[in-house]
């Protein structure tokens, strides 16, 4: 991929991040602290579908663009064409790795494993 | 008629205000022997308008002629006497001491170059990257073949580009860069300011080429607009604007 595009969705994610974060931030104004993080509130959170797909997103944005600034960071720190080849190959199986973790609680929480 | 003195009898009309002394601190250092960098120190008489190229060429008179630096046109055209002076990069032959406001001055060859020796050091990446962004104009049409006798250009697209073409190559801006510092394939404010010098001319075709080039892992997007090129360039380039001017082409806010 061009280093243009992967920049454009650097800032991209970055945007939407800032976005959805605020609307997720909103959300847990509607409650103290401490209860959203009572188990049945938390719960009902992760089945309330909306919500949900929208940490869903979220988690995808930030995964994005954490990972490939972390890749910048690590191409900056040292060059050599395994080793670049690795940061980018290694940063992009750490990105999925995150995601699905991250949404296997989404799905689980919906199919009524938890 | 008056009697016109010979040079030898000549004396000096005006009376020079006494010079003050400096403590010159040149980083002394041979890759191929030294294991690190030491510095040595040089009491120098300096006037008001004494640079400190004028102050190292001293010591190599009088002291030290083994001091390795490089110089040429003394005059802030060639670009060859760039160092680090009291911290900072500059060129010597541009800097007075008077207006370092310091009894102590310390020079130390650029960052971010591999030192030949004491204050010289290697120029072939910066010639490298600079070569890479192609720096001339890229144009099919001749002035010899062209009905048009010149490339004629408005005022307004001289505007565009003329200020990048002060720069001297001097590698000031590359010392600066915290990203040259870490990144030893980073292409660097010196060539991204040429790519934008020529990509901003009227005159020019080679715009996509050169975007392309930029445009890689190593490339445009490795700047995080610390701003430091533009502080220390000597000519008044400002190689972070130009990047920015760059960025905008890539990410299409401008044609
Ligand atoms: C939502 C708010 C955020 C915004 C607006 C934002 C914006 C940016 C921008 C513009 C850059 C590029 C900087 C440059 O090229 O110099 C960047 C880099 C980076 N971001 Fe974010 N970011 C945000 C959140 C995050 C989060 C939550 C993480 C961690 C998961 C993160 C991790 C990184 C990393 C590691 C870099 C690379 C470091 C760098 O280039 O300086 N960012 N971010
Ligand atoms: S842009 Fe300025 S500091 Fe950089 S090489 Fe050119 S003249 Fe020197
Ligand atoms: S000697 Fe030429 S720029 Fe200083």
């Amino acid at each position: 991929m061009r280093e243009s595009t992967i920049m454009k969705i650097h800032y991209g994610t970055a945007l939407g991040a800032v976005a959805l974060v605020a609307v997720h931030i909103l959300m847990r104004l509607t409650q103290s602290f401490a209860e959203s993080l009572e188990y049945t509130n938390v719960i009902a959170n992760y089945q309330f579908l909306p919500y949900a797909g929208m940490l869903e997103i979220i988690l995808i944005l930030l995964s994005i663009h954490g990972f490939n600034g972390l890749r910048v960071i690590l191409l900056e720190l040292k060059q050599g064409p395994r080793y670049e080849k690795a940061v980018s190959y290694g940063c992009v199986a750490a990105m999925m790795g995150l995601i699905a973790y991250g949404s296997r609680t989404i799905i689980m929480v919906n199919m009524g494993m938890l | 008629m008056t009697q016109v003195p010979s040079i030898a009898e000549e004396k000096p009309t005006t009376s020079l205000s006494s010079p003050k002394t400096a403590t010159l601190r040149i980083a002394r250092f041979n890759p191929e022997k030294d294991s690190e960098r030491k510095f040595m120190e040089f009491n120098i008489p300096y006037q008001r308008w004494t640079t400190v190229l004028e102050a190292i060429l001293e010591v190599k008179k009088h002291f030290d002629h083994s001091v390795a630096v490089r110089y040429s046109c003394r005059q802030a055209t060639c670009g060859s006497c760039g160092m680090i002076i009291n911290g900072k990069p500059r060129l010597a032959c541009f800097t007075k001491i008077s207006e370092l406001e310091s009894d102590v001055v310390t020079v130390e060859p650029m960052n971010n170059f591999p030192i030949i020796r004491d204050l010289a050091v290697r120029f072939e990446r910066l010639f490298e990257s600079h070569h890479k962004i192609k720096p001339y104009l890229i144009n099919d049409d001749s002035e010899i073949s062209s009905n048009e006798k010149e490339f004629l250009q408005t005022p307004e697209e001289v505007e565009q580009y003329i200020q990048f073409s002060n720069c001297i190559k001097c590698g000031l801006c590359n010392s600066a860069c915290p990203t040259m510092a870490t990144d030893s394939s980073f292409v660097g404010p010196q060539a991204l300011a040429q790519a934008y010098r020529y990509v901003a001319d009227s005159r020019d075709k080679g715009k996509d080429s050169r975007l392309k080039i930029i445009d890689e892992s190593h490339g445009i997007w490795r700047c995080h607009f610390a701003g430091s090129c533009s502080q220390v360039c000597p000519k008044g380039v400002d190689p972070a604007m130009g990047i920015q001017f760059l960025r905008g082409y890539l990410l299409g806010f401008r044609s």
